[in-house]
């Protein structure tokens, strides 16, 4: 638990200090995830000790958006005289988002299996 | 109140420790709620929780600040869990890499319609500028859209809260949309409601099964990095003509 929760905050501070240093728009814990997901790449695998401590974080991965989500009460009045717009483009792009994804997603995929025979899905 | 209960309260609540444990029991009893609701996707445990936590705040008058000095150790652990978000991802290198072309796709797809069409509806409907700066990274996962609407000059702590809804609203919604578009592959439902709906989309879609939360966490790494680097070159023409 010590050693993994270590290991990802040392990830994180190097996709902190590689986004600092290089002057990256991408935020520093997403470079570190990327470098994580490199050396396990390479190395072939996380240890058991990093995918308990992993899975146990990321269960409540909701649990960590409260805080951020609590500061909605700073903008109420924005919030009230922009409801409509707000609402509205909030509403219809993230369906239109989700659908346009799983549409072209899903075209490409059967576009390749009729392709080549791709091995059987796990 | 009387004078020691009042005493207590005016201690307890300047200390960070109200805050954590309040956000810890709202969350757990959110999700109690959740479970009792069969994890119906409308009993979302972020919107609950949310939802208590504002209206304690009010009823007590605390302002966010108060609240947040308790409230940033939770906050702290969204980096370190955006970094774990490597191992699941992990776990499905070898669909991943047979899937490289159709995803990379989908995704630049994705990226561009969440951006567009969440900017241009907020004009058509008469959105201040700081308000379309501030919703145009809403579908990526808070802490890089926090960083974004900064970069670009809108208000960070509003994007915040229009990400958090974002990610509750797909979260709540993808099935539906799932259902109107026969849908049904795993990876492909993952896919979509992260690039959607980030972290809040990955939380549902683990709740599903491991596979789809994997694709989520994939499109929602891929879409923070996406968006970040598409939307200083996007955002200048999608508010052309705006004051």
């Amino acid at each position: 638990m010590l050693k993994a929760i270590t290991l990802l905050l040392l990830f994180q501070l190097a996709g902190e200090a590689i986004s600092l240093l290089l002057k990256l728009p991408i935020p520093g814990p997403v470079i570190g995830m990327a470098l994580l997901f490199a050396v396990l790449a390479l190395r072939g695998g996380p240890g058991i000790e990093l995918r308990e401590t992993a899975q146990q974080l990321l269960q409540h991965l909701s649990l960590l958006f409260v805080p951020a989500g609590v500061g909605v009460m700073l903008h109420w009045q924005r919030m009230a005289d922009e409801w409509l717009p707000i609402v509205v483009s909030l509403v219809a792009s993230t369906f239109v988002t989700i659908a346009v994804t799983a549409w072209v997603l899903r075209a490409l995929i059967r576009h390749g299996l009729k392709q080549d025979t791709m091995d059987p899905l796990p | 109140m009387s004078p020691r209960i009042s005493e207590l309260w005016v201690y307890l609540a300047a200390s960070p420790l109200l805050g954590l444990t309040f956000t810890l029991l709202a969350y757990q009893g959110a999700l109690f709620v959740n479970k009792r609701c069969h994890a119906h996707p409308l009993a979302n445990p972020v919107l609950l929780a949310v939802a208590v936590v504002v209206m304690a705040l009010w009823a007590t008058g605390t302002p966010y600040r108060t609240y947040f000095d308790g409230a940033q150790f939770v906050h702290f652990l969204l980096g370190p869990a955006t970094v774990a978000l490597a191992i699941p991802l992990y776990a499905q290198l070898g669909r991943l890499k047979r899937m490289a072309v159709p995803l990379l796709v989908a995704l630049l797809a994705g990226s561009i319609t969440a951006a567009c069409s969440a900017v241009l509806i907020g004009r058509l409907f008469g959105a201040s500028a700081a308000t379309l700066l501030s919703l145009a990274p809403k579908s990526v996962t808070t802490p890089i859209a926090m960083g974004i609407a900064e970069h670009l000059g809108g208000l960070p702590s509003l994007t915040a809260v229009l990400v958090i809804l974002t990610g509750i609203l797909g979260a709540v919604g993808a099935n539906g949309v799932y259902a109107l578009l026969k849908i049904d592959d795993p990876a492909v439902r993952g896919f979509a409601l992260g690039t959607a709906s980030h972290g809040i989309g990955t939380a549902r879609a683990f709740q599903v099964n491991e596979q789809t939360g994997a694709f989520s966490a994939l499109a929602m790494g891929l879409n923070g990095l996406l968006t970040a680097l598409l939307l200083p070159w996007l955002m200048p023409l999608l508010l052309r003509g705006l004051g």
